[in-house]
């Protein structure tokens, strides 16, 4: 085939720049910038999921038979009344709304201040455990066995029906023994699920069996330990059987004018309803047992509302001297706290019944002391400290109840009377765990007064430290008392033998020494921790406790030349001897530093304990590292070597980052930033020297070179290395290092064979084609001012790195050789320009060296020739029928660069062109709108001066329509 | 199924009393034109005795059951026989609760030896082919509340090993002093019986304490009467070992259906009576009974 021989166009960049260039324009403040962060506002609306429908599938014909239990009293019963209301749809939806609305006004009347009893759960769920082995006592019912005929008398019905529900509180009981917390946990869960079931499938009595049966699981006090949290999973499910009744009857009360409002008076319930609600509580209160009737009762205690105004506030007190009736202490403080929870959640208002469950429960208090619970405890081997710190969870929540928005007085009140009784150490950390921080912190003294004189052998002293700690840690006490408060609280805290007991305390009051003292106590503290910990090893079952104490420490401390100057705090790290652990500590330093640090630092004493930090963090990378964690780390230590700046002393930073490569070699992502902050350096050194290097600054810009060139090849990553060459090699041009840029861009010519045909990017396998076509974009550009070696033949580099591109092994369905030999030519045109677009101050390039020297320009064309060849010949071989859209693509793409680079004054250059626009359209597989688009624009182009050829250009394009 | 009967009482808790007009629908629901002979509505109430085994012996008790006492009964006829429309028909009925002649119209109760019950029975009749249909509902009847006032009659009471009767061996008794009292014996059927009790000590762990309400019927018939004592209802007041000297509320709803103001006819009583149980952890059991006069007001 015949070559074609190129004819670049001649440009004068200045007047082209200036041509195109938009007007200037200054953004005013708050004006559209498209750089602004774009806010959105967005209105969100709260979806309700639909709990899966509850509503009955109304079998309303009674005459069927199904139930054994609907046909009884048809009507007037709650069991079967429910199957009565059909139009499940409507009921469910409404309900939901009504119960969103009313979930809302709730929450107007409880604050959002008040914690929530679904905070404390998880709590005391994960503090309250046992190994022991459980039993549940079970009634294994066979719902269907029953069924009675239908037309016996309607009383033989309702005593069957009595008869079982008696069954299951005496008759056969089945015993599930041996069970560990965990299956006892799922076993719940289990009634939990199938009290749902049975509710969601009409089988009311069932629901009701089960319901009795969980809160029966309520008076058995074996295995003691794990009874808070028995409490917490049972009234769950006491919890969720509350709300389906409330919900269904709310259901019931639909007429033809919607839903009920928010605050329904009684009046506005409709009778059935009435009727039905007042069936659930004949039934429940005919339940035999004390406590489940009792549990029972209180969780459906809201739907007093339907049936009285004054209901619930009869209710509560009538509830509260129903608990007296608990012998067991434990159980009965138990119940209380779940009836002041519902209490609270049902109507906040009525206080009373809370302040008398609290006095109820200080007139039982000798209870605990007594014979009966003594020989359980020593029946179970249960130690008295022990045993008190299982009522902690109730009287708190009690107490927190009382609490919430209570007048100053009330709560004076409570303390006093909690003073008078003996061991009251059980109760005054519920006061200091349940009562406002303010209140407690302004009491301080007398708080530390009275832990003091609390017995020693009942509840344990450190718990009340602990929570006066707590308190201290969220409000202040008077000025005046602090550092009385603290010495005090320390003595007593110092003296603790169990490390366990001693770092509870510590960890609490850390915070408080920090909030109000300066680094002097806190390092006496951490040296007392120090102390207390070292012996036997003890830190190593506390590292939660100490890490926590210095996240404390470094939440209030930001000043980091200050923490670190506090000799004992290095002494501290080092207790922290579990690898993983010392890691995770290392990494909140960090961050913190990263986060609070405002200025780049050269102070020593940080530098040496955050290298060590670094360092300790560094060391823990090894092959099983994840990469993410490596990430992680990486970026934490690349966050600290940018915030280290020896100001104008560039040696000394210089020498920084040669101590950080050795230090920290096996992180690449930590290498890369070294190399890039070296560059950094050479580039600041050079807008020191305004561009003129003395003959210091040159042998130290080498030096960074040295650096920089000595780091690349240590990388594994090929991409990093790539471009940390050309950009190093830049920078290397910059300073007018010649011979050093050529090495760093040889060196990048000579390590594009190695590139590998897929990369792992994000652990995903990826073809690396895109990147290759990318670096090669910009090696070009950079390309364009390196002047040649005059030792080395003309455009040394450009023919290395075409021969490089030729033996490349491309992928065999990739046209991005051609792309990347278009954008040579590209390269090519600009080289043969008088003045090259841009220069680099002070580095001559092959403009001024060759001075448009015709045997330059002819070494080019020839380039180019061959190029063009390659270019065609690809074309070529696009000509199968699954690769015309490719060849399509590929022509109009070379047509471009024609239009753009080439002159098309020249008739063979010309008529290339031609042919490329129709070989672009031959198949149908050219975009019209990109086709019209073109022809404009050549069209437009052909009225700037000197462009009139264009005109007639144009005019050989004929545009195909699709059709 | 085709056809389905099915009565509707207009008052959702079924209540009626003395004197008032009961009335409801009559549900005929079917997808086809029924034909029948006739659709009738028939009212009963009446007073099932049964004696019980341990009073008169096992066959007296068979075959002297004494004939159900017929205190109401009417029948109307509702619709003529014919056909009845495809869908759903309604017929509306009412029944004028009277007494008929010197008869009491008693308060509905279920007991174990006496019933009172009252139902609506809808027939259907319908020809060879098809079979009749029926179906039976029931409703409730209060007694008129009672005149005069209600006098409330406390009683305190003390228990001690000094005070029971019935006792084998006074001596191997554990000491325990409890009081108490109800604040009263006349009771309001809607209303519980309340009242307090104290464990002022004991030396003995206690283990439960219960309220027993128990129903006293008597059947008089030829041979003499009947009369036995039954449990309806346990409710526990306390459970465990409770706290000394603290007061404990005595408190039971008294359950629909099974309780009736107290009654007494010629034929037969109602009467019911509460215990007091106290469960000692040695097994001990302590009961104390107060009989009880429940009215309605």
């Amino acid at each position: 085939m015949a070559a074609f021989p190129w004819h670049p166009r001649s440009r004068n960049y200045t007047s082209e720049f200036e041509s195109c260039r938009l007007e200037a324009v200054l953004v005013e403040f708050g004006d559209y910038h498209p750089l602004k962060p774009i806010t959105i506002t967005e209105s969100k609306t709260k979806k309700m999921v639909r709990k899966g429908s509850t509503s009955s599938t109304s079998s309303s014909s009674s005459s069927s038979m199904i139930d054994p239990l609907s046909s009884v009293l048809d009507g007037t019963d709650p069991l079967s009344l429910f199957a009565a209301t059909a139009d499940s749809v409507t009921t469910a939806a409404n309900t939901d709304s009504t119960r969103k609305k009313r979930d809302k006004d709730d929450s107007l009347v409880v604050g959002s201040d008040f914690e929530p009893w679904s905070s404390k759960r998880g709590e005391i769920l994960a503090r309250y455990t046992t190994t022991e082995k459980l039993s549940i006592n079970l009634y294994m019912s066979s719902e269907k066995g029953k069924a009675t005929t239908p037309g016996s008398a309607v009383s033989e019905k309702v005593r069957t029906r009595l008869e079982e529900l008696d069954d299951l509180e005496e008759g056969s009981q089945k015993e599930l023994l041996n069970l560990t917390q965990q299956d006892y946990m799922h076993r719940i869960e289990d009634l939990n699920q199938s009290l749902k079931d049975a509710w969601a499938s009409d089988q009311k009595v069932k629901a009701l069996k089960i319901v009795i049966q969980c809160s029966k699981l309520l008076s058995d006090t074996t295995v003691i330990q794990f009874y808070p949290s028995k409490f917490v999973l049972i009234t769950d499910i006491l919890d969720t059987f509350g709300k389906l009744v409330y919900e269904r009857i709310l259901s019931m009360c639909l007429d033809n004018r919607g839903s009920l409002p928010d605050n329904f008076t009684p009046e506005s319930v409709n009778d059935t309803a009435k009727e039905t609600c007042l069936n659930w509580f004949f039934k429940i209160a005919s339940i035999r047992e004390l406590i489940p009737r009792f549990y029972v009762e209180a969780a459906i205690l809201k739907c007093n509302k339907f049936l009285s105004k004054m209901g619930i506030s009869e209710c509560l007190p009538r509830l509260t001297t129903m608990i007296r009736g608990i012998g067991d202490p434990l159980v009965a403080v138990y119940a209380r706290a779940y009836l002041c929870r519902v209490g609270m959640e049902v109507a906040p208002h009525l206080k009373e019944s809370l302040n008398k469950n609290f006095f109820d429960f200080l007139l039982t208090f000798k209870q605990m002391h007594g014979d009966t619970v003594q020989n359980q405890l020593v029946v179970q081997c249960v130690e008295i400290p022990l045993y008190l710190t299982l009522y902690s969870p109730a009287i708190d929540w009690i107490l927190q109840c009382i609490a919430y928005r209570a007048p100053e007085i009330l709560l004076t009140e409570m303390m006093e009377r909690c003073k008078k009784l003996g061991n009251n150490a059980l109760l005054l950390n519920s006061v200091m765990s349940a009562f406002r921080a303010e209140f407690i912190a302004a009491r301080s003294m007398d708080f530390i007064g009275m832990i003091k004189e609390c017995d020693e052998s009942g509840f344990p002293k450190h718990l009340l430290f602990r929570s006066l700690g707590l308190n201290l840690a969220m409000a202040d006490p008077p000025e005046c008392d602090r550092l009385q408060i603290l010495n005090e609280a320390w003595k007593v805290i110092t003296k603790l033998k169990n490390p366990q007991d001693y770092i509870n305390c510590a960890d609490v009051w850390v915070e408080y020494t920090c909030r109000h003292f300066t680094k002097r106590e806190v390092n006496t503290v951490l040296a007392d921790v120090i102390k207390h910990m070292t012996p036997d090893r003890a830190f190593e079952d506390a590292y939660p406790q100490l890490q926590s104490i210095i996240q404390k420490i470094i939440t209030y401390f930001h000043d980091f030349s200050v923490l670190f100057s506090a000799e004992k705090f290095l002494p501290f790290l080092d207790m922290f001897q579990k690898e993983s652990v010392r890691v995770e500590v290392c990494k909140c330093i960090m961050e913190a530093f990263i986060k609070h640090q405002q200025d780049a630092t050269k102070d020593p004493v940080i530098l040496n304990a955050l290298l060590h930090v670094c360092k300790t963090m560094h060391d823990s990378v090894n092959a099983l590292t994840l990469e993410d964690e490596k990430r992680m780390l990486a970026s934490l230590i690349n966050g600290f070597i940018k915030m280290v700046s020896f100001g104008r002393d560039f040696e000394q930073q210089l020498s920084f980052y040669v101590e950080a490569r050795s230090m920290f070699c096996n992180l690449e992502p930590v290498l890369v930033q070294l190399v890039h902050s070296v560059n950094q350096l050479a580039m600041e050194t050079r807008k020191v020297m305004k561009g003129n290097h003395s003959r210091k600054t040159a042998a130290f810009v080498r030096a960074c070179v040295a650096f920089c060139f000595i780091t690349i090849p240590s990388l594994t990553s090929i991409f990093a290395r790539l471009n940390l060459y050309l950009n190093s090699g830049q920078v290397a041009l910059a300073n007018q290092c010649l011979s050093q840029a050529d090495a760093f861009f040889k060196a990048a010519v000579s390590l594009v064979p190695e590139v590998p045909k897929m990369i792992n990017i994000d652990g995903k396998m990826r073809p690396s084609e895109p990147f290759l076509l990318e670096f090669f974009c910009n090696f070009f550009s950079t390309l364009l001012i390196v002047p040649d070696h005059p030792e080395q033949g003309v455009l040394f580099l450009v023919r290395g790195l075409l021969n490089v591109i030729q033996d490349y092994t491309w992928e065999d369905n990739s046209d991005d050789k051609v792309r990347i030999y278009t954008n040579v030519l590209h390269l090519l045109s600009a080289m043969t320009q008088e003045t090259y677009i841009y220069h680099i101050d002070k580095v001559d390039s092959n403009d001024t060296l060759y001075g448009g020297d015709s045997k330059f320009l002819t070494e080019i064309n020839k380039l180019c020739e061959a190029v063009i060849a390659q270019i065609l010949d690809h074309l070529k071989t696009l000509g199968q029928e699954e690769t015309l859209k490719r060849q399509s693509q590929l022509a109009l793409y070379f047509f471009n660069s024609i239009l753009a680079h080439g002159d098309l004054r020249n008739n063979r250059l010309n008529q290339l062109s031609v042919n490329l626009w129709n070989l672009a359209q031959k198949h149908g597989f050219a975009d019209t709108k990109t086709m019209v688009k073109t022809l404009e624009y050549i069209k437009r182009q052909s009225k700037q001066p000197k462009m009139s050829h264009f005109t007639e250009l144009a005019l050989r394009l004929p545009l195909q329509s699709r059709t | 199924m085709g056809t389905a009967l099915d009565i509707k009482i207009k008052r959702a808790n079924k209540v009626y009393l003395c004197g008032e007009v009961l009335s409801g629908v009559v549900v005929i629901t079917s997808k086809d034109a029924v034909q029948h002979q006739g659709v009738s509505l028939t009212m009963e109430g009446s007073v099932n005795l049964q004696l019980s085994a341990k009073s008169v012996g096992v066959f007296e008790a068979f075959y002297n059951s004494v004939k159900p006492i017929q205190v109401i009964n009417s029948t109307i006829e509702m619709v003529k026989p014919g056909k009845l429309p495809s869908g759903k028909t309604e017929i509306p009925f009412e029944f004028p609760l009277h007494m008929k002649g010197n008869k009491v119209l008693y308060e509905t109760y279920h007991g174990v030896f006496v019933n009172i019950q009252y139902t609506l029975r809808c027939d259907m009749r319908r020809s060879l082919l098809a079979k009749d249909l029926t179906k039976t509902c029931e409703f409730i009847v209060h007694s008129p509340p009672q005149k005069g006032k209600l006098m409330p009659s406390p009683v305190d009471f003390t228990i001690t090993p000094e005070t029971l009767q019935n006792v084998k061996e006074r001596a191997s008794l554990p000491k325990f002093f409890i009081k108490g009292h109800l604040n009263s014996t006349n009771c309001i059927i809607t209303q519980p019986l309340t009242g307090e009790l104290v464990v002022e000590n004991a030396e003995a762990a206690v283990k439960s304490i219960e309220l027993q309400l128990v129903r006293v019927e008597t059947c008089g018939c030829a041979e003499g009467y009947a009369r036995d004592a039954t449990e309806i209802q346990n409710i526990q007041i306390a459970e465990g070992d409770v706290c000394r000297s603290l007061s404990i509320p005595i408190y039971m709803v008294f359950p629909r259906l099974f309780t009736c103001p107290t009654l007494e006819t010629t034929n037969f009583k109602v009467e019911f009576e509460v215990n007091i149980v106290v469960l000692l952890h040695d097994d001990h059991l302590i009961t104390e009974n107060f009989p009880l006069k429940l009215c309605r007001v």
